[in-house]
C-alpha cells in the first residue's frame, strides 16, 4: 500500500520536472567525454581507462543526484508527515530508493554501453559492463540515500555527503571495474557479478533501515 | 554473578557524572603506565631485538606499524560497537565516546600510513604501491575523516553524536567488504604474521616487544579517549549540578 503510494508520487513527481531526470545522465555522459580529451584518444588507452572511467563516472554521477533525495521533502514538511505517521519508515523509504533507481539509476544503465563502445571497450566487456552497472547502481543509491539521510538538514550537505559517501562506495567499483576488465581479458565474470548482486540484495534489504534511523537523527526526534 | 556485575558496570558508565569520577580515579595511573609500557615496548623493539635475517634493521618500524595500525581499526570497530549501542538506548556517554575515538583513531591510521610508507621505500622500492592492505587502511583513515567531518558539520551535539554513530555503524559493515574487496583486487602485503590462534610466525624475542608495543597504544588510546571524553563531558554538562559542583 504504502509502497505503492510513496512510488507512484516519487514518479509523478519526477515526471512534473524532467530536468532532475536528465542532468544526472548529461553529467554522466559529459565526466566519461572529458577522459580521451585529457588523456589520450589511442583506442588501445582508452580500452584500458574504460572500465574504471565509466564506474567513476556513474558513481559521482548516482552521488550528486542522491544528494537532493530527501531535502525537497525535508523543505516542505512532507518528510515530518511521513516521520510522525504511524506507520514504519522502512517501506516507504524502500519505495524512494526504487523510484530514484528507476529516474536516474536506469538511464545511467541505458548509456553505458554506448561510452563502453565510445571507449573502445570489445563487445563481450560492454556486455558485462551494461550487467554490472545494473547490478551495481542500486547499490550506490542505498549506500548514497545513508548519507543524504544524515546530511538532510545541513546548508553545505553536497559536499560533506561526498567524504562520507565515497569510501563506502569502494567494493562497488572495485567489482564493478574489475568484472568488465575481466571480460575484456576473456576471464570468467560470473562470480564477480553473483557478488555484485549480492551487495544490492544486501544493501536493498539493510540501507532502508539505517536510511530511516537517519532521517530520524536528522529531524531531531 | 560476573555477568551481573558487568551489567552493572555498563550501567553506571552510562552516567556522565559517574563516568567522569571513573575517569578521575583511573586517568592519574593510568597515563604513566601507558607511556611506560609503550615506551618499554618501542625501546626494546628498536633497540634491542634481534635483526631481522633478510630486512635487517628496516624491520623495526614494524614496531610503530602493526600496533598502529590494529589501534586504527580497533578504534573503528569500537566506535562501531558505540554507534549500536547509541542507536538502541540512546545513551548519551556513547555519542561522547564516538567523538573521543575519532581523532586518535584517525591519527593512528595516518601513522600507519606513513610508517607504510618509509618501510616500503627500502623494501619495495617504492614509497606508495597501491596494495591491498595499505589501501583498506586509506580508506579507513577516509572513514575516520567522513565521520569527524559530520560531527564538526552538525550544531546540535546530540544529533551529531548520533549520526555519526550510524555512520560509524555502517562504515564496520563496509570495512569488511572493503577488506575482502580491495585483497581481491590486488596484494603485496605480506600475510598476517600475528595470529590469534595457532603458532605465530614470528620468534619470540621479536614478539614479546611487539606485543607490549601494541599493549602500550591501546593504553594510550584508553587515556586519550577517557580525556576528550572528560572534556566533552563538561562541555556538554556544563549546566548540570554535579559540573557546578566540581569547583
Amino acid at each position: 500500500m504504502s509502497f505503492s503510494a510513496t512510488l507512484s508520487r516519487e514518479l509523478l513527481l519526477a515526471w512534473r520536472r524532467p530536468a532532475e531526470i536528465i542532468n544526472p545522465l548529461f553529467f554522466f555522459v559529459m565526466v566519461v567525454a572529458l577522459f580521451p580529451l585529457g588523456v589520450s584518444p589511442r583506442p588501445e588507452l582508452l580500452a584500458t581507462l574504460a572500465p574504471g572511467v565509466v564506474w567513476v563516472a556513474a558513481l559521482l554521477a548516482v552521488l550528486l543526484s542522491v544528494d537532493g533525495l530527501f531535502r525537497a521533502d525535508h523543505e516542505c514538511g512532507a518528510l515530518e508527515q511521513l516521520l510522525t505517521a504511524p506507520q514504519s519508515l522502512y517501506i516507504p523509504v524502500l519505495a524512494k530508493l526504487v523510484a530514484h533507481w528507476i529516474l536516474t539509476g536506469l538511464p545511467l544503465v541505458l548509456m553505458a554501453p554506448l561510452l563502453g563502445y565510445m571507449l573502445h571497450l570489445s563487445e563481450p566487456a560492454i556486455a558485462v559492463l551494461f550487467v554490472a552497472v545494473l547490478l551495481g547502481t542500486p547499490t550506490l543509491i542505498a549506500l548514497g540515500a545513508i548519507g543524504a539521510a544524515l546530511t538532510v538538514s545541513l546548508r553545505s550537505g553536497g559536499i560533506l555527503l561526498s567524504l562520507l559517501v565515497l569510501p563506502l562506495y569502494v567494493p562497488v567499483l572495485v567489482f564493478g571495474a574489475g568484472v568488465v576488465t575481466y571480460a575484456a581479458n576473456g576471464l570468467p565474470v560470473s562470480g564477480v557479478l553473483a557478488l555484485l548482486a549480492a551487495m544490492m540484495l544486501a544493501s536493498f534489504v539493510l540501507a532502508p533501515a539505517a536510511v530511516a534511523a537517519g532521517l530520524r537523527i536528522s529531524s531531531g526526534n | 554473578m560476573i555477568w551481573s556485575t558487568l551489567t552493572r558496570w555498563y550501567h553506571q558508565l552510562g552516567s556522565p557524572r559517574y563516568f567522569y569520577r571513573f575517569s578521575d580515579v583511573v586517568l592519574p595511573w593510568l597515563w604513566p603506565l601507558a607511556l611506560l609500557v609503550t615506551a618499554t615496548g618501542l625501546i626494546w623493539g628498536l633497540a634491542f631485538a634481534p635483526e631481522d635475517y633478510q630486512q635487517g634493521n628496516s624491520y623495526r618500524i614494524i614496531f610503530i606499524h602493526v600496533p598502529a595500525a590494529s589501534g586504527a581499526l580497533l578504534g573503528y570497530v569500537a566506535m562501531g560497537v558505540a554507534g549500536l549501542v547509541n542507536l538502541v538506548w540512546r545513551m548519551k556517554m556513547a555519542e561522547v565516546m564516538i567523538k573521543a575515538i575519532a581523532p586518535f583513531g584517525a591519527l593512528l591510521a595516518a601513522i600507519a600510513l606513513i610508517t607504510g610508507a618509509i618501510w616500503g621505500k627500502p623494501t619495495w622500492g617504492t614509497y606508495w604501491e597501491w596494495d591491498a592492505r595499505l589501501t583498506s587502511m586509506l580508506i579507513l583513515f577516509f572513514l575516520y575523516l567522513g565521520v569527524m567531518a559530520l560531527i564538526n558539520a552538525i550544531p546540535d551535539p546530540r544529533q551529531a553524536g548520533r549520526a555519526a554513530g550510524l555512520l560509524s555503524l555502517v562504515g564496520v559493515i563496509n570495512v569488511v567488504i572493503v577488506k575482502y574487496s580491495v585483497e581481491w583486487w590486488h596484494s603485496l602485503h605480506q600475510g598476517s604474521t600475528l595470529k590469534l590462534v595457532g603458532k605465530s610466525s614470528m620468534p619470540p624475542e621479536m614478539l614479546t616487544p611487539l606485543l607490549i608495543s601494541m599493549l602500550g597504544i591501546y593504553l594510550l588510546f584508553a587515556v586519550s579517549v577517557l580525556w576528550r571524553a572528560r572534556a566533552e563531558l563538561l562541555w556538554r554538562e556544563r549546566k548540570s549540578a554535579w559540573v557546578k559542583e566540581l569547583h
